[in-house]
């Protein structure tokens, strides 16, 4: 016999179901006057330092057919490439950005929408530097356990060719999918939970 | 907020036996919305160690307290009154500070406040069905509510979901993001649902099912249940972080 590590199981997952913004997005659905506002629908305001950008797009089934009752939760850097987070120990992030954005699918047409800035830089483990992206948490019915990817910028040419993360992707015809689409100050990222254009998932 | 340093260790890897799988055909939506194409498995970087943490100055006073957050003044919520409360703590078995939970759930009759849901119980005019919490600095918790009902729900032809409260949860790291459900202890008709069985490991289905708490039932009130929540734990930093050769 040895000593016992004594670790914890995670609680495990389930799926956030058909009716998650009841308790994520109570506004949004229509339960009005508990909560002020719905956590994580704004994330700047006019004080916030960097590019403002949109980021848009919808999440396709395998069968092709846009989620419609997804909620998709982002987390970012500010533009200095600083983290709104305790854990954050290279310095102090914009005040005025909190780094992280909730959005619910539209319930016609699938779309989520966040008004952001474009993240700086941020290093990875070896001190290498990340190309500017956005981590993307994605739940909804059918999803058994979140779903986590990142958002690239695809007119960022240089730092996503040495970005170290994407580097590791085996498949580079698949790189592709994590790269959105700039469109003036729009940036498009449709994401695909099967088929040919399935999304690079991850598990990190 | 804890007065302990905050921790920038990587998150231990997940245990992805443990969850449920993301193709269950017996959960029928899960089919044509599962990835089917390996993950890509990475150490935790900065985007992962870090995350969102939420002051308790964003609660309102109702906001644990679903019989009452939407009831008209005077008025409370139908159904069997319930505390839940438990601690979120890591697998190290560290507790967590500052984690804010949502929960949202069916009546006491089993139905939704919302506009895709269509079971033919009744809305209850005092039950929206939500609220939040955020943990003390040992990672404790507890709100008030009524027990939800069971329900039916499209999947075979007479598949009811167990009573339940879904959970949302927020740790200090992005990677630590949660969301499951919680069970009550003695329903058989948890062994009976398809997403329950997602759940591969009998274990892991017991770690979602709520004891009754007779010890902080408070008598003449509201029985209590107890829910911990475990959330990924991560390494020290002791021996990380430094460059070597630099």
């Amino acid at each position: 016999m040895v000593q016992s590590l004594g670790f914890l199981k995670e609680t495990p997952s389930q799926t956030a179901g058909p009716y998650v913004h009841i308790g994520c997005t109570p506004n949004f659905s229509g339960i009005t006057g508990v909560y002020e506002a719905d956590l994580g629908i704004s994330m700047v305001n006019d004080q916030t330092f960097g590019e403002r950008v949109t980021l848009r797009g919808r999440i396709f089934d395998g069968t092709g057919t846009p989620l419609r009752d997804a909620l998709v939760e982002i987390w970012q850097a500010d533009a200095k490439g600083l983290y709104n987070s305790p854990s954050e120990m290279r310095g102090t992030a914009d005040a005025n950005f909190s780094g992280w954005g909730r959005c619910p699918t539209d319930m016609e047409t699938g779309e989520y929408i966040f008004e952001t800035i474009k993240p700086g830089r941020v290093p990875y483990k070896d001190g290498r530097l990340m190309a500017p992206h956005v981590t993307l948490w994605i739940v909804a019915r059918g999803i058994n356990i979140g779903l986590q990817t990142r958002l690239y910028f695809a007119d960022e040419e240089a730092a996503n060719a040495e970005d170290p993360v994407l580097q590791r992707i085996e498949h580079r015809n698949r790189v592709p999918t994590l790269l959105a689409r700039k469109d003036g100050s729009t940036y498009h990222f449709d994401i695909h939970l099967q088929g040919e254009k399935e999304t690079v998932f991850f598990d990190i | 907020m804890s007065n302990r340093k905050p921790e920038t260790g990587a998150f231990f890897q997940r245990d992805r036996q443990w969850h449920p799988p993301a193709y269950t055909p017996d959960y029928k939506t899960s089919v044509v919305r599962s990835p089917q194409r390996a993950l890509l498995s990475l150490d935790s970087t900065l985007s992962e160690i870090t995350g969102p943490v939420f002051g308790h100055s964003l609660l309102g006073e109702l906001d644990d307290d679903l019989i009452h957050n939407f009831a008209k003044p005077g008025e409370s919520a139908i159904g069997q009154r319930i505390i839940v409360h438990g601690r979120v703590v890591d697998e190290r078995g560290v507790g967590v500070a500052s984690a804010l939970l949502e929960f949202w759930q069916a009546n006491a009759g089993g139905r939704y406040r919302h506009k895709r849901e269509g079971y033919l119980a009744p809305l209850d005019p005092n039950f929206g069905g939500c609220g939040r919490t955020i943990t003390d600095e040992d990672g404790y918790y507890r709100f008030r509510t009524v027990k939800p009902g069971a329900y039916p729900w499209p999947n075979g032809v007479n598949d009811w979901r167990p009573a339940h409260i879904h959970f949302s949860v927020f740790g200090h790291g992005f990677a630590q993001r949660l969301i499951t459900q919680m069970y009550f202890e003695g329903d058989p008709m948890i062994w009976q649902c398809p997403i329950v069985k997602s759940i591969p490991d009998k274990a892991a289905i017991e770690q979602l099912i709520a004891a009754l708490d007779r010890q902080n039932t408070i008598p003449m009130d509201a029985r209590a249940y107890k829910f911990d929540i475990v959330l990924r734990g991560r390494r020290s930093t002791l021996f990380e972080n430094r460059l070597e050769g630099n």
